[in-house]
């Protein structure tokens, strides 16, 4: 949020601070339209976010909270946010950066190094969990064993999983993350799109490989240009669109395989997406319980990276032909193959 | 083959009618090469495509329109939108979605009449038909001598429909202030300059066009008011909607039936995808207006906006406007979305005949609702926080404040208080009615509020 205010400095001219009325306008906060200047513009936002954790009740003296860190704007404001509240007004939190490395080359080495200079800037601990370490894989080798399409499903489920085992190994109590009301705005917007109505109360941040991911963000931009405040009333709507109490939410349950917590059990998934169903049930996998990281992991490690992801009658085909020469011990299992393939 | 402009006999030539020309040597040997049949009655060659490229895409012109024309009659019997007793008031634009559902509705009076006539021992009398047009040259300072072009080509559009006639009711919007024209149409301009967004400019118009629409009904005592609102329509309205932080009245203007309003609002062409629209408008060589400036001028704004984003991913994905409607219709309708029951025996003879009626869900248990005195949606709790201090301060201004809701507010209202009283005196008389109807809906909720107190204690 803060660079995008920032952003905005240059229409500034040479005006007046409209709080301090005292030092040059800096920037206009898209927010309120107000005029104001660097140092004001620190402290209302420092003093926003702090009302927001007070009024929230966000955490509890004594806590260990691990603050998502991927080097990026969003999450660096976050932890110098956090570091110097928590010294301000004495939260008494034990704050600690987790960082994960996918393992791709080039791309996560450079944001590492900030969150490293992170590390002793503000003088958190830093744990950075690897999905080599966790899962036997880079998304180097994933990518090259799936190629370059769907890969966005690997990368995004393993990171959330990622953050929570590295959260279990901190033993920290609460992980928080740099999403800002941009991102929110634009997950409101695309659960729309995509048709998921259960999701829209849920607001979490879930990825996805599509397209009008892209063109979401562009909108959102071009919105922001016209209507500042169109952003924060993306987010007003979704808090008060009617969802009728029946409407099914996603559960969370513990995968029985790795133990975590799945946000998004495989059976619940595959509600959804029917065939998906087909081809982890035709592996003989008791897959309902697991979580989509192991499901997808399970995949990889049986050399079928298509499990878990994509809908094409291949995956099927193929998936059946599995089905003999793997297990067959189930009737009851294996009759979702028969009636699903169309 | 040759691709003629009324019913053109090849494939994929459907969109546009200056391709048509160019194309037609190229896309007729490819129909010839896959023998690109019908895939509904298989006699015919196709030449609509459907729903962009999905299952229906692939229909001769009478199996497309057909199925169009099944959308629609479904949209109606399901909900059962129009009874024999009833007098249908069709609002025309001019554009082709209200050009089809004047066409449409026209057809099912058509079918009416001939079961009418057939039908010896108890025959059901036939619904009446009549057409809008609000004139809107005035608001957008258009010249008068373009106005009344449109007016002439509405007119021969109308007169040129099957019997029995229908009759027109050509409406300046002005006259929501007086029958006297330039004394409306100043007072009219006085207001929409009042409003220095132009996003809400927009909403205004469309708001008050609303409101003119019922008052040309409730005068000439129509009982129903169709629009030609289709799913493309609909889906930019839920996204710019959410945009505004309308999240919460939103279900209340995407149903088939919305029934706040006095004369109760049908939209039969829900189902259909504009493009469709437009090719059955030139499969059929329905007339329609050529340039349509009341509405396709040049916009800048969120409406604009949005309506460029959903095209966007309409190229890029044929069904997401479908999507985007069906998801928003998940969200939970409020209860005047259906129409009421009615104790008329023909009606329920009728609705025997076609009883598919279904039931929409609703939550009946919600407090009576109020609603925006702008935009008249239904105003979410956080909207009148002023409520409870209605017993002690009754001052007129302070009960109109408070049943705007925040999105109105933002774009249509002035945003300092001082201005406020000349804006309120700009308001046509049926919205300053509207407020007071509403605030008697705050009353009602606040008498509810004290009596469940009392209750407690």
């Amino acid at each position: 949020m803060e660079t995008m205010e920032r952003g905005k400095a240059k229409s500034g001219g040479a005006r007046q601070c409209s709080i301090c009325k005292q030092a040059r306008a800096a920037l206009k906060r898209p927010k309120t339209l107000e005029q104001i200047c660097r140092e004001c513009f620190y402290s209302v936002f420092e003093e926003e976010v702090h009302r927001v954790i007070v009024e929230n009740q966000l955490f509890r003296p004594g806590e260990r909270v691990a603050i998502g860190a991927s080097g990026g704007k969003d999450s660096t404001v976050l932890a110098y946010v956090l570091s110097e509240l928590n010294r301000r007004h004495n939260y008494g939190l034990d704050l600690f950066l987790l960082s994960v490395d996918e393992g791709i080359t080039g791309y996560r080495d450079d944001s590492l190094e900030t969150v490293k200079r992170n590390e002793i800037q503000y003088g958190l601990p830093l744990k950075v969990v690897s999905y080599k370490d966790l899962y036997g894989w880079t998304m180097d080798e994933i990518v090259k064993m799936i190629g370059l399409k769907n890969n966005c499903t690997f990368c995004g489920v393993f990171r959330r999983q990622a953050l929570d085992r590295g959260a279990a190994m901190l033993k920290v109590e609460k992980l928080v993350t740099g999403h800002n009301a941009d991102d929110i705005a634009e997950t409101v917007l695309l659960n729309i799109l995509r048709g998921d109505i259960a999701r829209l109360v849920i607001l979490a941040g879930i990825y996805s490989p599509n397209a009008y991911r892209g063109f979401a963000r562009e909108f959102i931009k071009d919105l922001e240009r016209i209507r500042p405040r169109a952003i924060l009333d993306i987010i007003k709507s979704g808090e008060n669109f009617r969802i009728s109490t029946f409407t099914k939410m996603p559960e969370q349950g513990t995968c029985e395989r790795c133990g975590y917590i799945s946000s998004q059990p495989f059976s619940e998934f595959c509600l959804h997406n029917d065939l998906r169903m087909v081809s982890g049930v035709c592996l003989g996998l008791d897959v309902q319980k697991w979580c989509k990281a192991c499901v997808l992991l399970e995949g990889l490690n049986r050399g079928l990276p298509k499990l878990g992801i994509g809908r094409s009658r291949g995956i099927d085909n193929h998936s059946k032909k599995e089905t003999k020469h793997m297990n067959g011990q189930n009737d009851v299992q294996g009759k979702p193959c028969g009636t699903l393939d169309f | 083959m040759a691709c003629g402009k009324s019913l053109c006999q090849s494939g994929g030539c459907h969109k546009y009618d200056e391709e048509v020309d160019k194309q037609t040597p190229l896309t007729a040997t490819r129909g010839l090469i896959n023998g690109n049949l019908c895939v509904k009655c298989k006699a015919s060659t196709a030449v609509a495509g459907g729903a962009g490229g999905g299952e229906d895409g692939r229909f001769c012109a009478d199996c497309f329109r057909g199925s169009l024309f099944g959308k629609f009659r479904l949209a109606v019997t399901s909900n059962g939108m129009i009874s024999p007793s009833d007098k249908v008031l069709v609002a025309f634009s001019g554009g082709p979605s209200s050009r089809v559902a004047l066409q449409f509705v026209r057809e099912m009076q058509d079918k009416a009449l001939k079961n009418f006539e057939a039908s010896r021992d108890k025959p059901l009398p036939v619904f009446g038909v009549g057409v809008a047009f609000i004139d809107e040259h005035s608001a957008l300072s258009l010249p008068p001598e373009d106005g009344d072009e449109v007016v002439e080509h509405i007119k021969t559009i109308v007169s040129d429909l099957a019997p029995p006639g229908k009759e027109l009711h050509v409406t300046p919007l002005g006259s929501l202030y007086s029958s006297h024209l330039t004394d409306g149409r100043s007072k009219l301009k006085e207001l929409l300059d009042a409003v220095p967004d132009d996003t809400g400019k927009e909403d205004l118009l469309t708001y008050l066009r609303m409101l003119c629409l019922q008052k040309v009904a409730v005068e000439n005592g129509y009982s129903k008011l169709v629009l030609g609102s289709c799913t493309s329509t609909i889906a930019r309205h839920v996204i710019s909607a959410t945009v505004k932080g309308q999240g919460y009245s939103l279900p209340a203007d995407i149903q088939y039936v919305d029934a706040r309003w006095e004369v109760p609002v049908l939209l039969p062409l829900r189902d259909c995808l504009a493009q469709e629209l437009n090719v059955l408008c030139q499969l059929d060589g329905l007339g329609r207006l050529k340039t349509l400036a009341a509405s396709d001028g040049p916009r800048s704004g969120i409406n604009a906006l949005v309506s460029s984003f959903i095209s966007l991913l309409q190229e890029e994905n044929p069904s997401r406007e479908c999507t985007i409607v069906r998801t928003a219709g998940k969200l939970t309708p409020f209860s005047f979305d259906r129409l009421p029951d009615v104790d008329d025996p023909k009606a329920r003879l009728a609705s025997q005949r076609r009883q598919k009626k279904f039931n929409i869900k609703s939550d009946e248990s919600t407090l009576p609702e109020s609603f925006c005195s702008l935009c008249n949606s239904p105003l979410h709790k956080s909207d009148f926080p002023r409520l409870i201090n209605y017993a002690n301060d009754q001052h007129s201004a302070d009960v109109f404040d408070a049943s705007f809701c925040s999105s109105c507010r933002f774009q249509i209202l002035p945003s300092d208080s001082s201005s406020m009283e000349y804006f309120y005196s700009l308001l046509p008389q049926p919205m300053i009615a509207g407020s007071k109807i509403s605030s008697y809906h705050d009353r009602r909720l606040l008498r509810q509020v004290i009596s469940n107190l009392i209750f407690c204690f």
